[in-house]
């Protein structure tokens, strides 16, 4: 963000606490002191006219990126971001676009409860209009967020909150970028192909090590985004192994491995050697306060080590 | 009376509409396709129920196919020459309306596919037939089909590579067959073929696809050398008294039976008392215990144009030479002819294999699966041998015996072919029994 602000002076931050406290992660600490009050804009607690300020900022020439400090309090937001923002390209037939981002922390495994916990990402995913984008390691998280920033479009940026802490990882200085859309396969196999993102991918990594012992080898595609899908990178990866698994913290049912799984069974259905299975959380409202639950809750390598050994001996 | 009308109606809207889809009937499970032969009928002929309608040849036998109901031939679905897949719908015909099958048929509709105790309703050439090889299964010793479902991936590589998913081993979940299993049968077809080796028709060479029936008896000979583990003997015979008892009877048993004499009626004769002394001999592996089996049918390997065939006298030894003079007579001219029906090549339990024909004297045939043992009878040659010190010119032929190691031991093995020797050498030259 800060050397995306120093090259083009119309990306700007806001959010809460984002400014003296240089937000509630740290994400833009010291941003305040080096670019200034009329670009690192604290904003009262209230997320829809975070979202609608950076809305009307987009379409007027800048380029804001607006935290939520949860994403457990974006819904809020929902007619700026899905009722608004997602249209305006389609609905000003290409003349007015929206070059916003929206970061967000998600995801459960910090012991926030039902208020700090919570997977978003298909609320957003479902709508046209949107990218949304969830890097799992460093290296990503960096050239993600300059493409997204750098994008004529909305991005929803989503960050997961227990990879801020848990996850290190080599980041270049220099200048790079990610593409937006392109998945990432971040080990290569033969037997089982993982589906999976943000802070799954490293539970993935961890159950591929563990299997691997076994004799299975697991090909593991890091997503990156979930809208648009890497249609290529999915299917050339399932035809491969023909045995597929997809793992989301997010509760199962509608959920990205459903489209996921629709999108190998409607396109590389010949090449499926097994059915499709999925590792999600299960179907209940919100993150357990319990950190017992908690823990039930969050798939873990444990679970991802079963399913793969049951679509390996399929 | 207004029931017999109904009844007169319901007649007449079957004489008016029904139109029977004739499909190829399955025969046999390991019978997966057919090509379509001469149509005996054609389209707009009455048709007769049983009358022949169409010739077909699998890899098994050629076989006319009858009709299942008495009607019209309407239309041909498929023409000569073509493969279809058995139950494909290859013709209909008009049934006629009092045809009681007709209107069973009408009262339920015709299923796409046929439950076995549907087949006959709708038509099958044959049922309850057991798996043959091109060369005889040698009995009902298979253990019913298993209910096997594939996965797309495997059906597709099934597909595109001509594979029988049938005779792969799953080594999936519950013997589910996996890709990688039919992968593996792909490399090693890979690897034995030759234009998959940068040969191609411009490097002085030819290369002939398969026929079904040479495909078979690959797979079949594949089995037999991987899966069998053969011992091998061979004895001499003495057969100078057989050579003049056939020289002096020649003529008079072709006037007689209007065939020629030959060895072969003889050799069965011995084989079939030999193998109730050593049942032993006419028996199967089968995995945890060894099946006898009460018939004896022997096989008898005729080369033909399409490959080997090898029909089968079934109860060889309730037959006397003539009987089997005729019976060998008429088998060879049905494979000579393309005439062979299933049951001529199903149920062997040992076969004879006669090398001699090609002047061979010494030969290790491979195991017809799953029988145990198979024989092969050599050229007669006169030879000086040695008896009661002095040498003297007798007809020597040779007898090579491959036996299934894991069913017979060399003493069985050996104890049999002396039996079959001691009954050849003891041919009484003046009279044929």
């Amino acid at each position: 963000m800060r050397e995306e602000m120093s090259r083009d002076d119309r990306v700007f931050v806001m959010g809460e606490d984002i400014g003296a406290r240089g937000g509630v992660f740290l994400a833009t600490d010291g941003f305040y002191e080096h670019f200034g009050e009329e670009r690192v804009i604290d904003t009262p607690l209230a997320e829809s006219s975070i979202a609608g300020i950076a809305l009307g900022a987009a379409m007027n020439g800048l380029r804001p990126i607006a935290e939520i400090e949860f994403a457990d309090f974006i819904y809020p937001t929902f007619n700026q971001i899905i009722g608004e923002a997602a249209r305006v390209r389609y609905g000003s037939k290409g003349s007015l676009s929206v070059p916003m981002v929206i970061r967000a922390p998600y995801g459960g495994g910090v012991r926030g409860g039902l208020y700090h916990s919570q997977s978003v990402e298909t609320f957003f995913a479902h709508t046209p209009g949107l990218k949304v984008v969830a890097p799992a390691t460093p290296y990503d998280a960096k050239g993600l967020l300059k493409s997204s920033i750098r994008d004529e479009d909305p991005v929803i940026f989503l960050e997961h909150k227990r990879t801020y802490r848990l996850v290190q990882g080599e980041v270049p200085d220099h200048e790079y970028l990610v593409t937006l859309g392109k998945a990432d396969v971040k080990m290569e196999g033969d037997d089982v192909t993982v589906f999976t993102y943000g802070l799954m991918l490293h539970h993935c990594l961890e159950a591929a090590r563990q299997v691997a012992r076994e004799g299975i080898s697991v090909e593991i595609v890091d997503l990156r985004s979930i809208r648009p899908l890497d249609n290529e990178t999915i299917l050339s990866s399932a035809k491969k192994t023909g045995k597929v698994l997809i793992v989301h913290e997010d509760t199962k049912a509608l959920g990205v491995g459903a489209e996921v799984s629709a999108i190998i069974s409607e396109q590389a259905f010949e090449h499926l050697d097994s059915p499709i299975k999925r590792v999600t959380g299960p179907e209940v409202p919100a993150m357990p306060f319990s950190p017992s639950l908690e823990d039930v809750f969050m798939p873990d390598s444990d679970r991802i080590v079963t399913a793969i050994q049951e679509l390996a001996v399929y | 009376m207004g029931f017999c009308a109904t009844n007169d109606l319901y007649g007449e809207l079957v004489r008016k509409v029904l139109n029977m889809k004739i499909e190829l009937p399955q025969v046999g499970e390991s019978v997966t396709e057919g090509v379509i032969g001469k149509w005996l009928k054609e389209v707009g002929d009455r048709v007769e129920k049983y009358d022949p309608l169409v010739e077909v040849v699998t890899d098994k036998v050629n076989m006319e196919m009858p009709s299942p109901v008495s009607g019209e031939l309407t239309s041909i679905l498929v023409s000569e020459g073509k493969t279809v897949l058995m139950g494909a719908v290859i013709a209909e015909i008009a049934v006629d309306g009092d045809d009681e099958h007709a209107t069973d048929a009408l009262k339920e509709p015709i299923p796409d596919t046929l439950e076995p105790s549907q087949a006959d309703r709708i038509g099958t050439l044959l049922k309850d037939v057991s798996p043959v090889g091109p060369t005889g299964s040698g009995g009902h010793i298979s253990e019913g089909p298993v209910v096997q479902r594939y996965s797309p991936a495997v059906s597709r590589l099934a597909a595109e590579h001509g594979i029988d998913l049938s005779r792969i081993t799953g080594t999936g979940m519950g013997g589910r067959v996996t890709r990688n299993d039919v992968m593996a049968v792909v490399g090693s077809q890979v690897e034995s073929d030759p234009t998959s080796t940068g040969v191609s028709e411009t490097d002085n060479v030819e290369v002939v696809p398969l026929t079904p029936i040479r495909r078979t008896i690959a797979e079949n000979m594949i089995r037999s050398a991987t899966q069998i583990p053969q011992a091998w003997t061979m004895m001499e015979v003495d057969v100078t008294n057989l050579v003049n008892l056939r020289e002096k009877f020649r003529l008079e048993f072709k006037r007689t039976h209007g065939v020629n004499l030959t060895y072969m009626p003889f050799t069965l004769q011995a084989v079939a008392a030999s193998l109730k002394d050593h049942p032993g001999v006419n028996s199967s592996w089968g995995n945890n215990s060894i099946i006898l089996k009460h018939r004896i049918n022997i096989g008898v390997a005729v080369a033909s144009d399409a490959g080997l065939v090898v029909p089968v006298i079934h109860d060889t030894d309730l037959l006397d030479v003539a009987g089997l003079a005729v019976a060998v007579d008429d088998l060879a001219r049905r494979v000579r002819d393309g005439k062979l029906s299933l049951s001529d090549v199903q149920d062997s339990t040992f076969t004879i294999n006669n090398t001699g024909v090609f002047g061979s004297v010494i030969g290790k045939p491979l195991i017809n699966p799953p029988e145990a043992a198979i024989m092969n009878t050599e050229a007669v040659i006169k030879r000086p041998v040695v008896i009661d010190d002095e040498i003297v010119v007798r007809s020597i032929m040779n007898l090579c015996l491959t036996f299934d190691h894991r069913v017979l031991d060399g003493a069985e093995a050996g104890a049999f072919l002396k039996s079959v020797k001691s009954r050849l050498e003891s041919i009484d030259s003046d009279n044929i029994v």
